[in-house]
């Protein structure tokens, strides 16, 4: 039997992990493990996480973790990071915690480009409070707090972070979305966000479009469907800011 | 280390400056900060003073980003602090129940104004509750109440070190007044005095190898289970209670042939210190009593104050509406001393109101 | 020396604030208990400025109080806004060139000075050294520090500016002895109004 591989820097522990059946965080935390062990910065990483499903990701990994409150990741990171610059701080949160009550952490540290890498895992939805409208959640999408589908006259339209942050952030901020539906462009995107740290050229985000089927109620195809064919066309994929430039990140 | 003062010297500085001073002086490394009155020059201060010793400052988006990035920077090992008031101490709940919850060595100087509300930007006593008890918590933190400029300058240096010692949130509760007034002190070097500086530590980003040198930190704030937290919170509460009387500071005089007991915090204790003289003189039998840590409070100690005098009357005067009477009463629960009031929400009190009150009760 | 207490109010720009910090701090490098606080805040911004100065030989009490022994309206609005500040006990001061309403005068007060402070800056110095007459009027009324004191505190404080324009230092200097001797002149004729 051939059993894939399980990244070094994983905390064995605390596997099997708890997300749900479906959830695209395991994809995301796998890719990020490959990334840290290939850049070789398990010992002085310093993992933090938001409230919400992304919360359970706190002892995910065999480095140095810390739970925050919801939203506040993003100035703890920045806090451990401007007192210890040799550091690498990375930020997980979801939709919630970084578009919604963390916006304004999300949004100055952007400004003030911040050497902290964040990633923000995109599930339309908040999961972990039992399924409600997110920043996020797409015109129509029927939620727990929007059961007759989100209506963008009422609460506007789905917030587009990486946008928001590439016109916001100076040069050497290094901006991408991608998708749990394309790991290698996604492993290749958040090791870009980790070399743009170590680097420290500034800024590191990645938004990753990611699956809820629990709060969907979808089945995997229908999961897969909503991923692919409703969320990307909503949230376009792809390098919005790189200080490496155009092939510069192989 | 550059030697912030070098030797000792007399000063004649606002309370803000004196803070950022005496933090530079008790080794701080780094202040985040947002601006509001009254405690700006602290920051003010601090930015100017900071790069000439190698330390660092942030001005952040708002209080919650100060207080997080405050509990993040004390994570790293680094001794951090924030300074703000009103609005601003609301906010910063959310970071200082963290630090409860983790055990987090932050410093936090409360400059109170007014509320409720934007209220004034000048002065009160109404931040009690929140300095003592605030956030979702139970209040396990330590709070000194100041009234002088020397004193500000100690239990800046203090509260640093009982921060790092203790790993509790500590605050140095002062005011308006206190902030924006200049008075002599003396400022020292806290080593050239004997007083050691608490060493710091990192809780995230260790040295060492992980899975060969040492085991990856987890730190939690949030538990599954309700008896997981329950164990958690009956521990934070018999470690908290079994060092209050190493933290317990109160100064008292004039109460052991008292017929009343004035009670006070802060800077009114300074009029309240000159009202028990002036009444003194009077052939009124005053006494004085003051606690200077309000978190934890000198309970037993106020209670033995009052059992000795056999006083009548207990006064409690404050700049607030019955914050520090509450805050009293709780502590003192039981007693039967009649206790009269004298509440001036967001005013200050002199002598002269504090001889008044007592002359129209006794 | 006993506990003396002084409030100085004007508007914004008088320099209320200046005056009141160069004489705390004379009183400080004087080995005295010196307390200066302003009034602060929304007020500050087009309201009245007030300065809160108290000077003793022993420790101070509150930093307010709600007496004075001196007090100085250096403005017409000042002279209404302080008359809170007087008791029998106060000297209090405003400038003769105020078309003052009685009824704004305190109620109360040991002496009620008007001193022509601002038309002796105006005619015999220059405008910007009124401050310093009102600085050198409350040293005249109240000892709280020496004249010496108070020269080595301007100094101090304007030092740089003297530097570059030595005459300043002469005019700053001259208005404060006049100061001084308006106070006292008007202490010994007994002008009371």
């Amino acid at each position: 039997m051939i059993t894939p591989a399980i990244p070094k820097s994983w905390y064995l522990p605390s596997k099997p992990h708890k997300f749900c059946p479906g959830c695209g965080h395991g994809i995301v935390l796998k890719a990020l493990g490959e990334v840290i062990d290939e850049l070789e910065i398990q010992d002085k990483t310093v993992f933090g996480c938001d409230i919400g499903c992304s919360l359970l990701s706190w002892n995910f990994f065999a480095c140095d973790s810390t739970q925050t409150h919801h939203g506040r990741t993003t100035p703890v990171m920045v806090g451990i990071k401007r007192a210890r610059p040799e550091l690498i701080t990375i930020g997980y949160m979801g939709d919630g915690g970084g578009y919604s009550i963390g916006s304004q952490h999300l949004l100055n540290s952007a400004v003030r480009n911040e050497k902290v890498t964040l990633i923000l895992v995109n599930n339309t939805n908040y999961g972990m409070t039992g399924g409600q409208m997110a920043p996020t959640t797409l015109p129509g999408q029927k939620t727990e707090t929007t059961p007759y589908g989100r209506d963008p006259e009422k609460t506007g339209y789905p917030t587009k972070g990486p946008e928001f942050l590439a016109e916001l952030t100076p040069e050497g901020a290094y901006i991408a979305r991608a998708t749990v539906s394309k790991y290698k462009q996604l492993k290749r995107f958040l090791k870009n966000a980790l070399r743009n740290q170590m680097e420290g050229n500034g800024f590191s985000f990645v938004e990753v479009l990611s699956t809820c089927p629990t709060n969907w109620r979808t089945n995997a195809q229908q999961t897969w469907h909503f991923l692919e064919e409703e969320m990307e066309p909503v949230f376009p994929v792809g390098e919005l800011k790189s200080p490496f430039g155009k092939g510069g990140d192989k | 280390m550059l030697k912030v003062v070098e030797e000792t010297k007399k000063a004649f500085l606002t309370g803000n400056e004196t803070i950022a001073w005496a933090a530079l002086a008790a080794g701080a490394d780094i202040m985040f900060g947002y601006p509001i009155t009254p405690q700006n020059e602290v920051m003010h201060y601090w930015t100017r003073l900071a790069p000439k010793y190698g330390r660092d400052f942030l001005q952040t988006e708002d209080e919650i980003s100060a207080g997080f990035t405050v509990c993040g920077a004390v994570q790293a090992g680094k001794k951090a602090f924030t300074a703000t008031a009103g609005p601003g101490n609301v906010l910063m709940q959310e970071p200082f129940g963290m630090a409860e919850a983790m055990r987090l060595p932050i410093f936090a100087v409360i400059q109170q104004r007014g509320g409720p509300s934007s209220g004034t930007v000048v002065y009160s006593q109404q931040e009690v509750a929140l300095t003592t008890y605030g956030g979702n918590g139970e209040g396990f933190r330590i709070v000194y109440s100041t009234a002088t400029h020397q004193e500000i300058y100690d239990y800046t240096i203090k509260g640093f070190n009982v921060a790092w010692k203790y790993r509790w949130p500590t605050f140095l509760l002062g005011d308006g007044y206190q902030a924006k007034m200049r008075e002599p002190l003396e400022m020292y070097d806290p080593e050239e005095r004997g007083i050691k500086l608490e060493p710091t530590y990192p809780l995230v980003g260790l040295p060492g190898k992980i899975g060969e040198d040492r085991e990856p930190q987890h730190l939690c704030n949030i538990y599954s289970l309700e008896e997981e937290l329950y164990d958690v919170v009956t521990r934070l509460a018999a470690e908290y209670e079994k060092i209050v009387p190493e933290l317990i500071e109160w100064q008292e005089h004039s109460c052991e042939d008292a017929d009343i007991i004035i009670l006070t915090h802060g800077i009114v204790s300074r009029a309240a210190d000159d009202a028990v003289k002036a009444l003194r003189a009077q052939g009124i039998k005053a006494g004085y009593f003051r606690p200077i840590t309000l978190r934890p409070y000198p309970a037993q100690q106020l209670r033995e104050a009052i059992a000795k005098s056999g006083a009548k009357k207990l006064l409690i005067a404050e700049s607030s509406y019955g914050q520090f009477e509450r805050l009293t009463k709780q502590e003192i629960y039981g007693e039967t001393i009649k206790i009269e009031t004298l509440y001036m929400p967001g005013v200050g009190i002199v002598d002269y109101d504090i001889i008044n009150k007592v002359k129209s009760v006794l | 020396m006993a506990l003396v207490r002084i409030a100085l109010a004007g508007e914004g720009g008088q320099g209320v604030q200046s005056v009141a910090e160069i004489l705390a701090e004379a009183a400080y490098n004087e080995n005295k208990q010196a307390i200066y606080i302003p009034n602060f805040g929304l007020e500050q911004r087009g309201g009245v400025s007030i300065a809160f100065i108290q000077v003793s030989d022993s420790r101070i009490g509150a930093p307010k109080f709600n007496k004075a022994d001196v007090v100085i309206a250096m403005s017409h609005r000042a002279v209404a806004r302080t008359a809170t500040y007087s008791d029998k006990n106060t000297l209090f001061v405003y400038d003769d060139g105020f078309d003052v309403d009685p009824e704004d005068l305190p109620k109360e007060a040991k002496q009620i000075i008007a001193m022509p402070a601002i038309n002796t800056a105006n005619n015999e110095l220059h405008p910007r050294v009124f401050n310093i007459i009102i600085m050198g009027a409350v040293i005249g009324l109240t000892n709280v520090v020496s004249f010496e004191a108070a020269k080595e505190a301007l100094e101090h404080k304007l030092g740089s500016k003297f530097e570059k324009n030595p005459d300043l230092r002469e005019l700053n200097f001259k208005a404060l002895e006049i100061g001084k001797q308006l106070a006292e002149n008007a202490l010994k004729e007994g002008v009371a109004r």
